[in-house]
């Protein structure tokens, strides 16, 4: 479920007053734009959005990046995005990155339904006049190639059909390539970027019975191998996505230092989908509630966004 | 006694491609028990004698014959299907089928628009409660695997901005992955990683020049090059130069000797192709297919070739 409080009824165009009013004059109205923006549903902000450039022949979102600045900006400008859209900017961002890690291309195409998926490949065609799948293959080599640009490219059946003599016999070709550690073999790529959700489930649980541990414990957990990392990173997001977001959002706050990019991205991007069943899978698992550890490990305006978006009134 | 011109225009009207039904009908309507009977000792193609002198049909006439009668069939059926299920029921035939037909695939995924292919992924989900991915990878065996998966799991970008030094590049890594495997059977140019990615995210437009920038470092073009893996031929051509493909399936569905496979492929074509450069190609074979072409069939094929046609 949702964390963000949206009304059902809203003006746009006193919104986008609202937002004008912010932005004008000395210094910018933080509060107000948190209040206006983080009470929006994505088709609400739409609305706003085209209002706002329809009486003030700007572009909202130009305007809120040129008055806000650090942690808070980064929060309102991916917050304000069509999620497909967001998606896509958040995959372009990661790709750009130097270094072998792809941890969120993993988690975007791992974690979102067919359509959603797709909505992305064509939200990345507009944006960057490429597909996702070509950057991907640029950017990457070997098997983490073979393995993204296949996750990436999944049009999965969505059905809830289950072929039980399958699981079984794929299962084993997955503990087969564990077992040898090729892990980069065609059998597993094939498996995790072709087969539907209920498919892979039903073939997780087969693994088990037959192995007596679950996949995830068979696959090597602090390898130096980055291929192996994600692999591992698929398999979990396919498996369980809100308990991956959950050990996301704790890794991002727990030891020094708060790991915001991780914490903005989490937040935002399921805020309108299963945040609230996060916040409970995280209360349980560290006996304090979210809103409490992003209170504590966070300041200012970018705080009160984050706990905006979780369903607080700051 | 049936004449012996009426003996030749039985003959004309089950030869060739497609059937001549009013030939046909006024044949049979007007025939009686004698005159078929001379009929058929003057049709040797389709009639034989057998040791005990009973006239009979020639088995393998009559399974030509089907396979005459079903072209208009089958491009009435094609023609009037939703393009998707089209699509999605010829991949799953072409799959079934096995790699004589992968073809098929090829010329699916690599001359559909990114949103045509991707809703005829789709469609398969509806038909058959599969993806289209999953099926092709687990039952395409050999080397072929990675490629037709890929090529249908494409969602291009349809823009025509192009990079031209990328494409300089990729001409080289594909030129590289070739010439290295002329010498070395082990592996298969398609199943060179590099050769897959380029083929199988980059634009068409991108692709395009990529090709042309081949031929300035080689001696000869892609295709030219890879005559030896006939699948990587042919995806490289749907991709790059679609109208010597449709040249070529013109050509040889319209030949004296033409197998039932490619009158298939012609069928397909034009129950499936919307493109305005189809009609160039066309207007190209019009008289051979006047020509060698029959009744119903001949129609249509005319029919959607012609100017007017939307």
């Amino acid at each position: 479920m949702a964390t963000v409080s949206a009304p059902k009824q809203v003006s746009v165009k006193e919104d986008a007053e609202a937002l004008r009013k912010a932005c004008q004059g000395w210094g910018t109205d933080e509060k107000a734009i948190i209040a206006v923006l983080g009470h929006r549903n994505a088709a609400q902000r739409r609305q706003i959005r085209h209002v706002y450039e329809e009486i003030y022949q700007e572009d909202l979102i130009k305007r809120l990046e040129s008055e806000l600045s650090g942690h808070f900006e980064k929060a309102v400008y991916r917050w304000i995005l069509d999620p497909p859209d967001r998606d896509a900017v958040l995959a372009n961002v990661e790709l750009k990155k130097s270094g072998n890690k792809h941890h969120v291309i993993v988690e975007i195409s791992c974690t979102k339904n067919p359509e959603e998926l797709l909505a992305i490949r064509r939200a990345y065609h507009a944006r960057y006049k490429r597909s996702l799948e070509e950057e991907v293959a640029y950017h990457t080599k070997g098997d983490t190639r073979r393995l993204l640009v296949a996750l990436v490219s999944a049009f999965r059946y969505y059905g809830e059909e289950i072929n039980t003599t399958l699981a079984k016999s794929e299962a084993k070709k997955l503990h087969e390539a564990i077992k040898d550690k090729k892990f980069g073999n065609e059998d597993v790529i094939r498996i995790l970027s072709t087969r539907s959700i209920a498919q892979l489930l039903a073939t997780f649980n087969c693994y088990r019975e037959q192995e007596g541990t679950s996949i995830t414990k068979n696959l090597p957990k602090d390898s130096s191998d980055e291929y192996i990392a994600m692999l591992r990173m698929a398999v979990r997001c396919l498996k369980d996505p809100k308990k991956y977001f959950e050990k996301v959002l704790r890794r991002s706050i727990e030891g020094i230092g708060t790991d915001e990019d991780a914490l903005t991205r989490v937040i935002v991007t399921r805020a309108e989908k299963d945040l609230k069943e996060i916040k409970e899978l995280y209360h349980k698992r560290n006996n304090v509630p979210l809103d409490k550890a992003v209170d504590k490990e966070t300041s200012g305006d970018y705080k009160d966004m984050l706990l905006t978006l979780l369903g607080n009134e700051v | 006694m049936a004449n012996p011109c009426e003996v030749e225009v039985l003959n004309n009207a089950l030869s060739g491609i497609g059937v001549d039904e009013k030939s046909l009908v006024s044949i049979l309507t007007k025939s009686q028990n004698e005159h078929k009977k001379s009929m058929r000792k003057g049709c040797s193609k389709f009639f034989l004698e057998d040791e005990r002198q009973f006239e009979r049909w020639n088995d393998s006439a009559i399974k030509s014959l089907k396979a005459e009668f079903k072209l208009f069939k089958d491009v009435v059926v094609l023609s009037l299907m939703h393009p998707w299920e089209r699509d999605a029921r010829l991949l799953k035939k072409a799959l079934k089928k096995g790699p004589p037909h992968y073809n098929v695939i090829v010329e699916i995924a690599c001359t559909r628009s990114s949103d045509q292919l991707l809703g005829a992924r789709k469609a398969y989900h509806s038909l058959f409660d599969r993806s289209i991915e999953e099926d092709l990878a687990s039952h395409v065996k050999g080397s072929e695997r990675k490629l037709l998966v890929a090529l249908v799991s494409a969602y291009r970008y349809e823009g025509p901005k192009v990079k031209e030094d990328a494409a300089k590049s990729e001409a080289k890594a594909l030129l590289n992955a070739i010439k290295n495997n002329n010498g070395d059977h082990k592996k298969k140019a398609m199943e060179e990683d590099e050769v897959i990615w380029i083929l199988t995210t980059r634009s068409k437009p991108h692709l395009k020049v990529v090709y042309e920038q081949y031929k300035k470092i080689s001696a000869k073009t892609i295709t030219e090059d890879l005559e030896v893996e006939l699948l990587l031929k042919e995806t490289v051509e749907c991709l790059c130069t679609p109208q010597t493909y449709f040249t070529r399936v013109f050509d040889t569905a319209l030949r004296e000797d033409a197998k039932e496979d490619a009158k298939k492929a012609l069928t397909r074509l034009v129950a499936t192709q919307e493109d305005v450069d189809l009609k160039g190609i066309a207007a190209k074979f019009e008289d051979k297919i006047k020509e060698r072409v029959k009744g119903a069939y001949k129609d249509v094929l005319l029919g959607v070739l012609a100017d007017d046609r939307k």
